[in-house]
């Protein structure tokens, strides 16, 4: 690809406080640690982890929705580029009109007390991009026509949904300003896979029909292998590997990838005998093991693992890892 | 031998907007040593069945008249559905029946230690005393693979890891030795890896325990891997059952092929995704004859929205209900 990335990271920093001290600085938890990333213009990245190794957080840096503590976000649109990092009031109002979010949990993200025109309607009228009430009705209708919503629904509140129609409300209410950039953080975890499936499906669709660029995060790889153009795995805060979809799910390189891969259940019952299966769990990043911060479950660590921080080196066009055996 | 037996197990919840059907016509059986899995989506029946089997429904329940729940017990049969007194209820309740909760966080009560609460239920359940109930409780943290058992017996749950919580409440499901444990969603709060290492543990605790296990999940890949036999539930029936290998791989009813076919799998990258068409009906909106016509893409005219389809045998235990099962199939 020689077109420019849409949104381009630069040994990202990302540093919460730990409680308070009377004197002098708290301890400080490092969330994300010295990440590099570009995500294309129209491209579906996905960016897969287990609970706590700072996918979200990196998710939100991105639309500054917590502080960065060192590092650099770049946005370069066609039209506009921004150091995120150093956004003031009106560029930052203006760039969260370019990259908006998806949440998880569909239950949680709609008011009950508003009426599904009024929830779509509600970036438009904060944002001010629409003047009168019959254009902001216009653009409400037809962003709910294309998440398949009628005009019936538009009318009662959230209550009355199920879980993947409410999904579809709240994918009408971040696309309703026409960003850019769309983060969807764990959209589908809450959903059954019947219903699933007609998410993802939707997503892609939009995808399309809007030109969208995605950061999909998600715990879950086979949803991952299915939607997104490339996958990076993110493992205590660092990236340990990114490549195209094919590439990785063919020829995974890290162990955690591995591992991760292999510990997803088979449909076939009689296929059970799995090659590696990681021991222990995630430590916690208050105190991150030194070295290779996999080193304490890892099937291949050795002496070096636990001194030497393993490069982060491309293997072939697009497809990098950080660890010293791959 | 047959441990338990439901037959035509009928809940209903009388709530403000009328009488709710949760439940209809449900019957199994579960054999002592056996995992029987219990799949399907949220609102299908599954959570208020396995409930059903220790009584632990809200007060607003009704089981229908015809509804049987048999325990089959050395000590001889229990009618589930009977019992009344608390002193009673205390046999499938943590008696010959443990439940393993989804969330282990609520699961276990945030004030009291891990160690206490297992000694709690050890002295309801058991004759020891209060010192070998202790020496059990570390013993059986140990046994599911709890590091410093010792230690953790007197920490409290926020101090253990979602994980290890879970290991926790195993051992304390398993310290009275039940002869059915109900696992609802016992994996479905936990990352893969992890989930992976308490399915492992619950395999072999299975075999060395010799106890049966009803597995509620909506995840098929995990039922694959750890259920002899499988039952699909949807809106509050059971569509299909039979050994896990024959519904898997050659699924009988529109319902069971559409949720195999709506999980990404990672052997076919390509194929799209199919999504079984429509929405979940509400509870109060029950469809008429087959629960499932509203959503079914071989559905038969005149035929499927007017009479509830019955059970069809189709060999090795492997049953399903559905009028577009072709006839010649049957081996009755």
């Amino acid at each position: 690809m020689t077109e420019k990335p849409l949104i381009s990271i630069k040994n990202l920093n990302v540093e919460f406080p730990i409680g308070r001290t009377l004197f002098g600085k708290p301890p400080m938890l490092r969330a994300v640690n010295n990440v590099s990333l570009e995500i294309m213009p129209g491209q579906f990245y996905g960016l897969v982890g287990e609970s706590g190794s700072g996918k979200t957080t990196l998710g939100r840096a991105i639309l500054r929705a917590v502080p960065i503590s060192s590092g650099d976000i770049t946005f370069d649109s066609r039209d506009v580029n921004y150091d995120v990092g150093s956004l003031e009031k009106n560029d930052l109002n203006n760039y969260r009109k370019l990259a908006q979010l998806i949440f998880q949990d569909p239950y949680a993200a709609l008011s009950p007390r508003m009426t599904v025109r009024d929830i779509i309607a509600e970036p438009l009228e904060v944002m001010g991009l629409t003047q009168t009430r019959e254009e902001t009705d216009e653009r409400v209708r037809e962003m709910a026509a294309k998440c398949r919503l009628n005009l019936e629904h538009l009318r009662r509140f959230p209550h009355a949904f199920s879980g993947g129609q409410r999904q579809r409300i709240s994918i009408a209410r971040t696309l309703v300003c026409n960003p850019n950039f769309v983060v969807a953080d764990e959209s589908v975890a809450a959903l059954d896979v019947s219903i699933q499936a007609d998410i993802l499906n939707l997503l892609q669709t939009l995808q399309d029909e809007l030109g969208l660029t995605f950061l999909f995060i998600s715990h879950d790889l086979s949803v991952v292998a299915h939607i997104c153009d490339h996958v990076a795995v993110m493992y205590l805060g660092t990236l340990v590997e990114s490549a195209p979809t094919r590439k990785l799910f063919d020829n995974p390189s890290h162990p955690y990838t591995k591992a991760l891969l292999s510990a997803i259940p088979s449909l076939d019952p009689d296929d059970s005998g799995k090659a590696q299966k990681l021991e222990g769990e995630i430590p916690s990043p208050v105190n991150p093991p030194p070295g290779c911060r996999f080193h304490t479950r890892c099937p291949l660590a050795e002496n070096r693992c636990r001194k030497e921080v393993p490069l982060w080196r491309e293997l072939s066009e697009g497809h990098s890892v950080a660890c010293h055996f791959a | 031998m047959t441990l338990l037996t439901v037959e035509d197990l009928n809940v209903k919840f009388d709530t403000d907007e009328g009488r709710i059907t949760a439940v209809e016509n449900v019957s199994f059986e579960i054999n002592a040593g056996e995992v029987l899995g219990l799949v399907g989506e949220s609102g299908s029946g599954k959570t208020v069945t396995a409930k059903s089997l220790m009584r632990l429904n809200p007060s607003n329940a009704v089981y229908s008249s015809e509804s049987g729940i048999h325990l089959d017990l050395e000590s001889g049969v229990v009618e589930v559905l009977s019992l009344k007194s608390s002193r009673e209820l205390e046999i499938v309740r943590g008696g010959a029946i443990s439940m393993i909760f989804q969330e282990p966080m609520a699961s276990f009560a945030p004030a009291i230690t891990i160690g206490n609460q297992m000694v709690e239920q050890l002295l309801i359940h058991t004759s020891l005393s209060k010192r070998e109930c202790s020496e059990l409780s570390v013993e059986m943290l140990e046994r599911v693979g709890i590091d410093e058992a010792g230690k953790r017996f007197y920490q409290y749950a926020f101090e253990l890891s979602g994980g290890m919580r879970q290991r926790a409440m195993i051992a304390m499901a398993l310290s009275t030795k039940p002869k059915l444990l109900i696992a609802d969603e016992p994996t479905t709060a936990l990352d893969v890896t992890i989930q992976a290492q308490v399915l492992d543990l619950m395999k072999d605790l299975v075999s060395e325990f010799g106890m049966a296990i009803l597995f509620i999940t909506h995840d098929l890949g995990v039922i694959a891997q750890v259920a002899d036999r499988v039952a699909v539930m949807y809106l509050g029936g059971i569509v299909e059952s039979g050994p896990v290998r024959e519904v898997l791989k050659s699924p009988a009813h529109p319902y069971t092929r559409g949720l195999i076919n709506a999980l990404p799998k990672l052997d076919s990258l390509d194929e799209p995704l199919t999504p079984i068409p429509g929405d979940i009906p509400s509870p109060l909106e029950r469809p008429a004859g087959c629960v499932f016509h509203t959503r079914c893409p071989e559905v038969l005219a005149d035929r499927c929205n007017s009479s509830v389809p019955q059970r069809i045998k189709l060999g090795h235990g492997h049953s399903a209900s559905c009028f577009a099962i072709d006839s010649k199939e049957k081996i009755a």
